[in-house]
């Protein structure tokens, strides 16, 4: 990781390498996490960091092993906690885009690229991998595709954001935005919420289509009895976010 | 002085003096204490001011002056339930931070250089 860095720094002024940051919040994932980082540090030329959001499991030691850059938390934040640490580390060490995948395997790791593309060109502030978008077989519930219209037409209604998958969390952020969640970002559930914060920066978002999987380990972070909190609690939070004060 | 007078005042002396032993003990701080005493002194005052209570009442259209009382001390829970929510979302960010802190901490490899082109992080306080 350090020589990488070192390339990275503003001294090699010729062709400036923008330096990207693959970040993994994971919760109890110790079954998937080694996979994936090993996965994406032999295709991708991108440094790795897991956030270990609190679980005593396998999980950091699987993706240090596997070449990831990991980052314990002392107690469980959330994916949003835990990913704000991501922002931080960016931030402080300096990269240019962040991209965030989850760590059960739902993503591809070879749709990185696409994701990244946009962000890497300056084309805009965040890049979002839809599975709606272009052709896909990923199956979803139906109270789920309810879950997903009401926050597509919340997030439409309220920023302007034309997206068709408002809770991926498959994306790609340029260092404006790796700053501001850095400092602003919410604890728990932080995909429709992010649409808030863009808004109010005024980011340029545009979604890319992404494959998407049915998870490989594990449980989704959203189960049947936590649907009604999180409807209400994201509903809320969005509104509270229109009006609040950013530091 | 009747019973249920007796009672009153009693009460909530005794909750005052509990306070301010906690609080010369250092087992509470004074910032959580000042509701605490301010619903205390007002109860021990109208307990004794039976008249200032039945005045205080009629003024408001209340006419069983007791009840009053009721009124006050369930405003001073409720002022001190939302205190305690909004000293446990700032003790949340607080410890968020420092789990975030902690964790860059342990991995080491402090940052080359703050990079930080804007003003310094108003997160702190400001922000809930």
């Amino acid at each position: 990781m350090s020589t990488r860095m070192a390339a990275g720094r503003p001294e090699d002024k010729a062709e400036k390498v923008l330096r990207v940051l693959v970040a993994i919040p994971a919760y109890g994932e110790e079954k998937s996490i080694g996979g994936i980082v090993s996965s994406l540090r032999r295709k991708l030329p991108y440094d790795v960091v897991v956030v270990n959001d609190g679980s005593l499991d396998g999980t950091s030691s699987q993706a240090r092993g596997a070449g990831a850059i990991t980052l314990d938390l002392p107690c469980n934040l959330g994916i949003g906690g835990a990913l704000q640490t991501a922002y931080i580390f960016a931030r402080d060490h300096g990269y240019d885009a962040l991209v965030r995948i989850d760590a059960d395997g739902q993503h591809e790791v070879e749709d990185i690229p696409r994701v990244l593309e946009p962000v890497l060109r300056g084309q805009a502030d965040a890049v979002i991998g839809s599975r709606f978008l272009g052709e896909n077989e990923y199956r979803v519930s139906i109270p789920r595709i309810f879950g997903i219209r009401f926050f597509r037409w919340l997030v439409r209604w309220n920023t302007g954001y034309r997206v068709t998958d408002p809770t991926s969390g498959f994306f790609a952020v340029n260092r404006r935005l790796i700053e501001f969640y850095s400092r602003n970002y919410p604890s728990d559930y932080p995909e429709v919420d992010a649409y808030i914060l863009m808004h109010r920066l005024k980011a340029r978002a545009t979604e890319v289509p992404v494959r998407m999987y049915e998870r490989a380990e594990g449980k989704s972070s959203i189960t049947t009895f936590r649907a009604m909190y999180y409807m209400v609690k994201v509903t809320l939070s969005f509104f509270v976010n229109r009006i609040r004060r950013f530091g | 002085m009747n019973r249920i007078t007796v009672l009153a005042v009693l009460a909530s002396g005794i909750l005052l003096l509990y306070i301010l032993e906690m609080v010369r003990r250092r087992r509470l701080r004074e910032e959580y204490s000042i509701l605490w005493l301010a619903g205390g002194v007002i109860m021990l005052v109208f307990s004794l001011k039976r008249d200032w209570l039945e005045w205080v009442a009629g003024a408001v259209g209340i006419y069983y002056p007791p009840s009053f009382l009721f009124l006050i001390g369930m405003l001073f829970i409720l002022l001190i339930l939302i205190h305690f929510s909004i000293t446990i979302s700032r003790l949340y960010q607080m410890n968020k931070k420092i789990a975030q802190e902690l964790a860059l901490l342990k991995h080491g490899n402090p940052p080359p250089e703050p990079i930080r082109e804007q003003e310094p992080d108003r997160l702190e306080r400001r922000t809930g």
